[in-house]
């Protein structure tokens, strides 16, 4: 046996391990996952729902649920509402994050007390949202301390009741999603940034780079990939925007549904009706969504990365 | 090869999926539609002998009933969802009712009652008003006549709690231990500054019906008060009172009740005479300090002594501060009912259950005096309200039943005045549904986001959500 | 704008002036992370009454009565509390230890099928889980796997959204020569992935770690679902349990006792990771 072979027969007993190591996360997922994922899309094109301890269907209906979704059109207001309270509450977070991340970073900061407030930061994540929104009613409420303070200083006039106004509730909605996710945004980025290797930061220092310069040039490119992930999945989890303003408006997307998100409006076939079908069409028009909306991400992201 | 393999495995789940989905198509499509509708030649299963009494609740409430009334179970010491009675265990489920878990829990546990092994059918399970009539009016509740609980034990129940379970059909399928009349609170301090009196008499007639309710709220308005804290406050009473039911003929109806709970409420929101908070939050509760300068709430016994901070220094229940009169309408809150379900193993303890903790006059005075239930008996409850009948005090004097709330007079001719008017006799099986929501569309109306036909039109749309059977408009 | 602002802080300001301005917004935004935890634990020590009253600063003499009160109700806290542990502990395991081992396979091996199965991968990550729900449900229902903790754990080994993070941060800090070098040394495969690979990922590993347990701690949704035996129920179940007590027993301070109660050992739990974070910088082993 020559020695080309015997790499070459290695590097395919090599890669075979590569399936080895996916059949954990595969056959979970088709256990678990596919089959009612299947059953999801098999579904909305059927009438059928039960309501309690009525049931209706199914019945073959082909496209009627998806055109009636269309139709009633909720879907693009529901969608919109979720963009906007995503980037109320995304816009601040990456903001944030990334300058935590460079001042946590920068070893000429040395900032006392780092590892306080590093652990301090993600803490809001602990709390279930439900509690947190129970606090927040508390806070925000006609007669609450906000309120009190903002009439006691003379800035407004009236107690101003924020889930009453669709900015209040929204801006709101924002604040808490911000709140609660700026510290993993955080960690993520620091996890990456602390995974850089150490030593191109000693080599800028010895050309005589400055902080700012060492961030934009060696940090940001290095952490691109961390950058998409975080990206990504914050899109995908703004997408999916649910328990915040479902717990704050008690599920009516109050006022007049402004803050209403697409989950909400799938939480409501599946809650108390369990609506196969429409729930079904739903589910499939926001995967669909979802799908083409990270492609576009994916894109401009390798698009950059090509540029490099 | 591999990739053979995997492309098996895929095929095989897809297979499989594809297998699953057209088997729960199958098992279901015989009876496409059905399991709605209470059969009324329906034929029950009930026998005798099963070893575990199943019950399903959504909290301790009867449990706690149980324990401390009912005569021959024994509550098991250690865990406090098993106890046993004659013989027989009994094992509590007890599921929250948080995002509607209670119900779809059970009715997934009902629908396979017939199949389930003899241990794990449901033998009992409690529901309350809002949504009972859904399971009244199916075939999983056994009407109490076929458990051998005649007219004559129920005799002296209220009418509105045999309304709230009586099916289509006309047939008993529950019964209830409590009664929830509601009445109007108010503040006395309040009603002497601004109406001059807090004689109760003269209260009544400042809210005797609503318009002169509206009027009243003006005055309050004027004195920096407000009539209610939050505009849901006067819902129930309104809602209690219609002559038409939510749905007639598959079609969803407002009542013109209903419709002027909104034009009212609309004008009260308008004046400052009520915030549009909802009950239970901060804005709501603080009228139960003079601080919170609330006039009135509308509510039933249990609301004031446990509710209204009665144990908190400062509090206008601690000072004894509440004056209660009837006020415009008749109306109840909350309430629990209890029903046997078809297919149970043991008919006789149901029976006994229901015999002992619901139509047994001892026990009903006993859950008054240890638990200040308003319990389900007409004339224990005006006995009890006209003084005939004595309760033991602290120190086991016979005395009259009284309330330190309200200064020590006893409210109960109220609440049994309150009882007697109630007629739920339009009570429909989507009423939970459609109340929530109608509250919910109007909120927006009251604040000035929408008109009203607008607010309708986004109640119609929440309804077809939640009800996909019925027509709108 | 955050490139503008940091240019600024830099070029205009020296060290000192930087410094200020980083412990200003510090402290804002730490104020803003423990405000939450100091008014639960406020709340947890005053009574239902008490809490009509609307906001305090100040604690109240409830606390014990709150606890007593909890320990009194139907429901097990303790009991649940090792479930929660229990579930969540191996859903945080098995999530970590097989995303980065299905991201490793992607990232280190070449073989046919790799593009296609990673762009399922990134689809599937996409779904909504509320899109499944019903289906899961009845799925499991159909099986009989109701009431028991299978369908809670084990479908976190298929974890699209920690495998992603997994693959991500391989990308920028696990060169293959690592690889290739341990395999002239003579290490297996699943020897290197678990004695090499693993601690190098160590900080991303802990990440993971906290963001599935503590997920998973939270999750009310699914479990509510499934478990209605009592002595199954997770935490959260148990609080909206005694969130639907009736009326007459209806004790907010009760229910912040429990929820404070609950997020105690989460605490815990991060703190300890949290320090894993920071340590994981001497990973230095990923550079040599």
């Amino acid at each position: 046996m020559s020695q080309s072979k015997t790499r070459n027969s290695k590097a395919v007993s090599y890669n075979k391990w590569g399936y080895i190591f996916l059949i954990p996360f595969i056959v979970v997922y088709l256990l678990f996952q596919l089959v009612p994922l299947v059953t999801t899309i098999y579904y909305s094109f059927f009438d059928y729902y039960r309501m309690g301890l009525v049931y209706y269907g199914p019945f073959a209906n082909g496209i009627n649920n998806y055109t009636q979704i269309i139709n009633d059109g909720y879907i693009f207001t529901y969608f919109k509402n979720t963009i906007i309270m995503w980037i109320i509450g995304f816009v601040p977070q990456i903001l944030v994050s990334l300058l935590l991340g460079a001042w946590f970073s920068d070893n000429r900061l040395r900032l006392k007390g780092e590892s306080f407030f590093k652990t301090v930061i993600y803490l809001p994540n602990l709390i279930m949202a439900s509690a947190f929104a129970m606090l927040f009613f508390t806070l925000t409420s006609e007669r609450g301390p906000i309120n009190q303070i903002l009439t006691g200083l003379h800035i407004i006039k009236e107690p101003y009741i924020f889930l009453d106004h669709t900015a209040g509730a929204r801006g709101l909605v924002g604040f808490m999603n911000f709140i609660m996710w700026f510290g993993n945004t955080t960690i993520l980025l620091l996890a990456g940034m602390l995974g850089i290797d150490v030593s191109l930061f000693e080599a800028a220092e010895v050309d005589g780079a400055t902080s700012n310069q060492k961030f934009f040039r060696i940090t940001l490119p290095l952490l691109r990939p961390i950058l998409v992930y975080v990206l990504i999945t914050s899109l995908i989890g703004g997408l999916q925007m649910f328990d915040v303003p479902q717990i704050l408006t008690k599920g009516s997307g109050a006022p007049m549904e402004t803050t209403k998100t697409l989950i909400m409006y799938l939480n409501e076939y599946i809650k108390i009706t369990k609506n196969y079908g429409m729930a079904g069409a739903i589910s499939v028009i926001l995967f669909v969504l979802t799908g083409i909306l990270s492609v576009i991400v994916f894109q401009f992201s390798d698009n950059k990365t090509k540029v490099k | 090869m591999r990739k053979k393999a995997l492309s098996v495995l895929l095929t095989t789940a897809m297979v499989a999926s594809m297998f699953t989905a057209c088997g729960s198509k199958d098992s279901n499509s015989n009876s496409s539609t059905g399991g709605s509708g209470s059969d009324k030649n329906h034929e029950y299963t009930v026998s005798n002998g099963g070893k575990v009494l199943n019950i399903y609740v959504w909290n301790d409430e009867f449990i706690n009933r149980m324990k401390d009334h009912m005569p021959g179970y024994v509550a098991d010491e250690k865990d406090p969802l098993l106890g046993t009675l004659d013989g027989v265990t009994v094992k509590w489920t007890q599921v929250a009712s948080d995002n509607n878990a209670y119900q779809n829990n059970l009715d997934e546990k009902l629908q396979k009652q017939a199949t389930a092994a003899a241990d794990d059918k449901i033998d009992m399970f409690l529901m309350e008003a809002d949504y009972a009539l859904k399971y009244v009016d199916s075939n999983y509740t056994v009407p109490v006549d076929k458990l051998g609980i005649t007219a004559d034990d129920t005799k002296n129940m209220y009418k509105y709690t045999k309304d709230v379970v009586t099916d289509a059909n006309g047939q008993l399928k529950g019964l209830s231990w409590q009664g929830c009349p509601g009445i109007l609170f108010y503040n006395r301090a309040a009603a002497k500054e601004v109406l001059g009196t807090d004689d109760q008499a003269e209260v009544q007639k400042a809210v005797a019906d609503w318009d002169t309710y509206v009027a009243t709220a003006q005055k309050m308005v004027d004195a920096g008060y407000k009539m209610t804290a939050t505009s849901n406050d006067t819902y129930r009473v309104y809602s209690n009172n219609v002559t038409t039911k939510w749905v007639e003929d598959g079609k969803v109806n407002v009542d013109a009740n209903i419709k002027k709970w909104a034009e009212d409420t609309k004008k009260l929101v308008d004046m400052k005479a009520c915030g549009t908070a909802d009950l239970w939050s901060d804005d709501w509760s603080a009228g139960f300090y003079p601080t919170g300068k609330v006039f009135c709430y509308f509510g039933p016994a249990w609301l004031i002594n446990f509710c209204m901070a009665a144990d908190k220094e400062g509090s206008i229940a601690y000072e004894g501060g509440w004056g209660a009169t009837e006020g415009p309408q008749g109306f109840f809150w909350g309430g629990t009912w209890i029903a046997g379900c078809d297919f149970t193993d043991n008919a006789d303890l149901v029976k006994k259950i229901m015999i002992n903790m619901t139509c047994t006059d001892d026990i009903l005075v006993d859950i008054v005096v240890k638990d200040n239930d308003f319990t389900n008996s007409k004339p224990v409850m005006e006995a009890l309200a006209n003084g005939t009948k004595k309760v033991q005090d602290a120190d086991g004097n016979e005395v009259e039943y009284s309330s330190p709330v309200f200064g020590g007079i006893n409210p109960l001719s109220f609440y049994a005045k309150s009882a007697d008017k109630i007629d739920l006799s339009k009570l429909t099986g989507y009423d939970q549904g459609c109340n929530e929501k109608f509250q919910q569309a109007m909120k927006n109306y009251f604040l000035g986001e929408c008109s009203y036909d607008e607010a309708l039109k986004l109640f119609y749309k929440d309804i077809k959500v939640v009800y996909p059977n019925l027509k709108t408009e | 704008m955050a490139r503008a602002k940091n240019q600024n802080f830099s070029k205009g300001l020296n060290i000192h002036t930087r410094r200020t301005i980083s412990y200003v917004v510090l402290s804002i935004l730490s104020f803003f992370c423990l405000i939450w935890f100091y008014i639960l634990f406020i709340n947890a020590t005053r009574s239902n009454s008490d809490l009509t009253t609307g906001f305090s600063l100040l604690p109240s003499n409830y606390a014990f009565k709150n606890w007593a009160g909890m320990r009194k109700s139907t429901s097990d806290f303790v009991r649940g509390m090792i479930n929660s542990i229990f579930t969540s502990g191996c859903s945080a395991v098995l999530c970590v230890y097989f995303s980065t081992m299905t991201a490793y396979a992607i990232h280190a091996y070449d073989f046919k099928l790799k593009k296609a199965l990673y762009t399922f991968i990134l689809a599937v990550m996409m779904i909504p889980t509320q899109v499944t729900t019903l289906g899961f449900v009845t799925m499991l229902n159909q099986i009989g796997l109701v009431d028991s903790y299978i369908p809670i754990i084990i479908p976190s080994i298929a974890a699209p959204v920690s495998f992603f993070y997994m693959k991500q941060y391989m990308d920028s800090t696990l060169p293959l020569e690592i690889i290739e070098a341990a395999r002239i040394d003579g290490s297996g495969e699943v020897r290197t992935f678990n004695s090499i690979i693993l601690p190098i990922m160590k900080p991303a590993i802990a990440v993971q770690a906290i963001f599935t347990f503590v997920g998973s701690w939270n999750n009310y949704f699914t479990p509510a679902l499934i478990l209605t035996e009592e002595k199954k129920k997770t935490l959260p179940i148990l609080i909206a349990d005694l969130r639907s007590a009736d009326f007459k027993k209806f004790d907010m301070g009760v229910v912040y006792m429990t929820i404070a109660f609950s997020i105690f050992p989460v605490i815990v739990i991060y703190l300890i990771l949290s320090k894993n974070i920071v340590g994981g910088v001497a990973a230095g082993s990923v550079k040599g």
